[in-house]
């Protein structure tokens, strides 16, 4: 029997940079839309079907005694063909459990800097996905941004560092990924803030997320200023915390900058989001440090697994942020757009609290990369 | 909508990689050129049996959905459809049968493809006779029409255009290169 691996000892590996071989045995199709990514990662691919007979075809292209790990969508035909390789003489073949599904789930809790009066802010990498969501956390108290589905992560972080979640906050309604934002406030007692313009069709009560409006965590007084910043949605709204940081949800990213288009109205939002980011957030300081809701890039992981970028700094070097002609922008962000997110539609739904799928049907609703940026 | 096939294998219940390697060993069984009906419940057996198919060659048809069960038809690839042989000499492209079927002119469609592959796609009006039941029906087929057989690539209608020619059948065209490639409308038994 071969051995396996569990997605938080793949994820160190990814962070820490280490040179990882991934045999991805799933069909070429799926592989093409959604795979493992990290800067030191070499993927090779090879479906299970076509190794039944043998797995002569993959015995040339790798090594005996390197470490590979095999990974498909669930977990189980990753194991056969690691047991079949470790019969063919392969010593270090390790399965990775749960394969891509649980890939997708996976959250890595990565520390971005302290706050002042002892506060900290965290990130959430969800490598599998490209999904970033933050805690922060002063004086017993914590908000948590852009929660994901996988809830109990939040929970027993809160828990061992032994500090309350008071605030869920979502920069937008998501059509990539399930919030876990209402659930979690539901669980902590906590309260959901959603911006009201991103709201008009949810079946459930929320607190409106409003510029003017800050919220305070813990006593020291953590400021989380909301900036209306329309454009990837109409509610889309920023978040400046602690006047260092500002939180762009799926305004600005690292390396690209959001599509304005997955609630179907490109045309009307894409001088929103040209206003957001070429007046809006110009105005802000340059030193605030940019933490996006998203990567798409393994090269946009930085040091410790983090994804953030000083705002001066995306200025010069964001191709979304250098199209000085607004018809070239309008046509840069409307058109060649990359496919939508799977399943983004009844995302919304859910989101919205319009439908509300089973547990399973969930996490196939979240398989693919989360596709929310234009990628310029 | 109702598919017949040749055979039927139960793999539901079954997580990937089992759906996949029961086809895979079930298929060395059947007849080339026969149906199979695969039932499995694994949401992922779709794509993978659909590349599996195009890597070994053989055809999948479509798949069905019933509640929880997906059906998968998948037809082996006949090895009569690769010999090369002599031909039926009366041939007819794609685009002249359209302009016949546009012009209303008064012609039989003979599609000879297996009933599960008629079943997800045929043109409007087409009569199905499976090439191995072409012998014994062919009273289905009207001699003093003009008959145009097609099946998916025009090496099945190629042989039925064969044995009808040598049943005495005078106007017989063969259509190249067949269903693979036609754009025109089609019908399906939905």
């Amino acid at each position: 029997m071969s051995q396996s691996v569990a997605t938080k000892e793949l994820a160190k590996k990814i962070i820490n940079n280490e040179k990882t071989l991934i045999l991805d045995v799933r069909n070429t199709d799926e592989f093409d839309n959604w795979k493992i990514e990290g800067e030191n990662v070499e993927v090779i691919n090879e479906p299970y079907f076509n190794l039944l007979d043998s797995v002569d075809p993959v015995v040339d292209k790798l090594d005996k005694d390197q470490e590979i790990i095999a990974v498909c969508a669930k977990g189980g035909s990753s194991e056969m063909i690691a047991d079949m390789m470790e019969e063919a003489g392969f010593s270090q073949v390790y399965n990775l459990e749960g394969g891509m599904k649980a890939w997708s789930e996976h959250l890595e809790p990565v520390k971005i800097g302290d706050l002042s009066d002892g506060g900290a802010l965290y990130q959430f990498v969800r490598l599998g996905k490209g999904c970033l969501s933050y805690f922060i956390e002063s004086d017993g108290e914590a908000a948590v941004v852009d929660a994901n589905r996988m809830i109990d992560v939040y929970e027993d972080f809160a828990k061992e560092r032994g500090v309350q979640i008071k605030y869920t906050i979502d920069t937008h309604l998501h059509a990539d990924h399930i919030s876990g934002g209402r659930m979690l406030a539901e669980k902590t007692g906590g309260t959901y803030y959603l911006p009201e313009k991103d709201a008009t069709e949810v079946t459930f009560d929320f607190a409106g997320l409003e510029e003017g409006k800050d919220i305070t965590v813990g006593r020291t007084s953590i400021q989380v200023q909301p900036l209306y910043s329309p454009g990837h949605t109409i509610g889309s709204t920023s978040l400046i915390v602690d006047d260092q940081y500002l939180l762009t949800g799926d305004i600005l990213f690292v390396r690209s900058i959001g599509r304005p288009d997955l609630a179907g109205k490109a045309e009307d939002w894409v001088g929103d989001l040209r206003n957001t980011l070429y007046s809006r957030y110009k105005e802000l300081s340059d030193n605030l440090v940019v933490l996006p809701a998203h990567y798409s890039f393994a090269e946009e992981l930085g040091k410790g697994g983090s994804v953030s970028a000083r705002l001066g700094d995306l200025y010069q070097r964001n191709a979304g942020l250098q199209v000085e002609d607004e018809n070239e922008f309008r046509k840069m962000v409307t058109e060649n757009l990359p496919p939508q997110p799977n399943a983004y539609e009844d995302i919304r739904k859910t989101n919205m609290g319009k439908i509300t799928p089973e547990v399973e049907e969930q996490k196939e609703m979240e398989t693919g990369p989360n596709r929310c940026a234009v990628e310029g | 909508m109702e598919i017949t096939a040749n055979e039927t294998l139960d793999a539901k219940g079954l997580a990937c990689p089992m759906p996949i390697v029961r086809t895979k060993k079930a298929m060395t069984d059947l007849e080339p050129g026969q149906v199979m009906e695969v039932q499995a419940t694994d949401k992922g057996s779709t794509a993978d049996l659909k590349a599996w198919a195009e890597s070994t060659g053989h055809q999948y048809l479509g798949t069905v959905e019933e509640g929880e069960v997906l059906k998968h038809y998948v037809r082996k690839a006949s090895e009569e459809e690769a010999k090369e042989e002599k031909k039926h000499e009366d041939v007819i492209n794609l685009k002249d049968l359209q302009n016949k079927i546009e012009g209303e002119e008064e012609i039989t469609i003979l599609d000879v493809r297996e009933p599960a592959e008629f079943a997800f796609g045929h043109i409007p009006g087409a009569i199905n006779v499976p090439l191995g039941e072409l012998e014994e029906r062919m009273n289905e087929i009207d001699q003093d029409k003009d008959v145009h057989v097609i099946c998916r690539t025009g090496n099945r209608s190629d042989l039925a255009s064969q044995k009808l020619t040598d049943k005495g059948y005078k106007k017989v065209k063969n259509v190249v290169p067949g269903m693979a490639e036609w754009d025109g409308p089609t019908n399906n038994n939905q």
